[in-house]
């Protein structure tokens, strides 16, 4: 599991790839949390085009992160949803609360 | 009464989450031979991964312990996947599958029982507080035309 964090003027993009399972989700979701701590982005996208697979573990992350973001006053984009993952986060309802594109 | 397993694996693994990937790679290795589409794949592999997750999270919070799976194939095209620990068990297991309902903290989403309900045709759950539990999914594979 890889997790690829830039930010520039408070626009953050996290890109994972990788299998995003219970695994590797406390270290991502460690990444998150600092680099989002450190930053303070206004607006965060992340990115999961090269994440080949996911659980519910995938949905704890993305929670997570939309916690963070709205306790900041920011704004969160999913992009590039793989077909497996899309299909676990439609399962979950995850699509009424977070926003992807 | 059911017919006989035409095959069967049984794999048993110490609850450490790097056998998670293991796991789910393993099912989709012997549902291979009933030539499941990549979506069946997928739906195998999710819900494997959330059965054994729950037996890593919250069987064994505090400790290792064993955790079984049994793969068995039937003639009519049914897999049946039994995901088994020994480990603390379920006190109330209609709370345990309601959607969002977790122990496990911000870590966990608390939809792991929701997906595999959703990616399998029937779900099962047996637990003792104490003794363990046992996770039977079982989900029939569609013949494709012309194939086999």
């Amino acid at each position: 599991m890889a997790v690829d964090c830039m930010c520039r003027e408070r626009e953050m993009t996290v890109t994972l790839s990788g299998e995003l399972d219970h695994h590797g989700a406390k270290q991502v979701m460690a990444r998150m949390d600092s680099r989002i701590d450190l930053e303070l982005p206004r607006r965060l996208t992340v990115d999961m085009g090269g994440v080949t697979f996911t659980d519910s573990s995938g949905i704890a992350v993305l929670l997570r992160a939309h916690r963070r973001m709205a306790q900041l006053e920011g704004s969160m984009t999913v992009i590039n949803v793989p077909v497996q993952a899309d299909r676990v986060f439609r399962a979950a309802g995850l699509h009424r609360i977070i926003h992807f594109e | 009464m059911r017919t006989k397993a035409s095959n069967q694996v049984n794999i048993d693994f110490p609850s450490r989450s790097a056998n998670e990937g293991f796991a789910r790679t393993v099912a989709a290795c012997f549902a291979a031979q009933l030539d499941p589409t990549l979506d069946e794949v997928n739906d195998i592999k999710t819900a494997v991964s959330e059965a054994v997750t729950n037996a890593i999270v919250h069987a064994y919070p505090d400790t290792i312990g064993k955790v079984s799976m049994k793969l068995k194939l039937y003639e009519d095209n049914v897999l049946e996947m039994v995901i088994r620990d020994w480990g603390v068990g379920i006190a109330d297991v209609e709370q345990a599958r309601t959607p969002m309902f977790s122990t496990g903290g911000e870590e966990r989403a608390g939809m792991g029982f929701t997906i595999m309900e959703s990616f399998m045709d029937n779900l099962r759950v047996r637990s003792m507080p104490g003794k363990g539990t046992t996770v039977t999914m079982k989900k029939r594979i569609c013949r494709r035309a012309g194939g086999r």
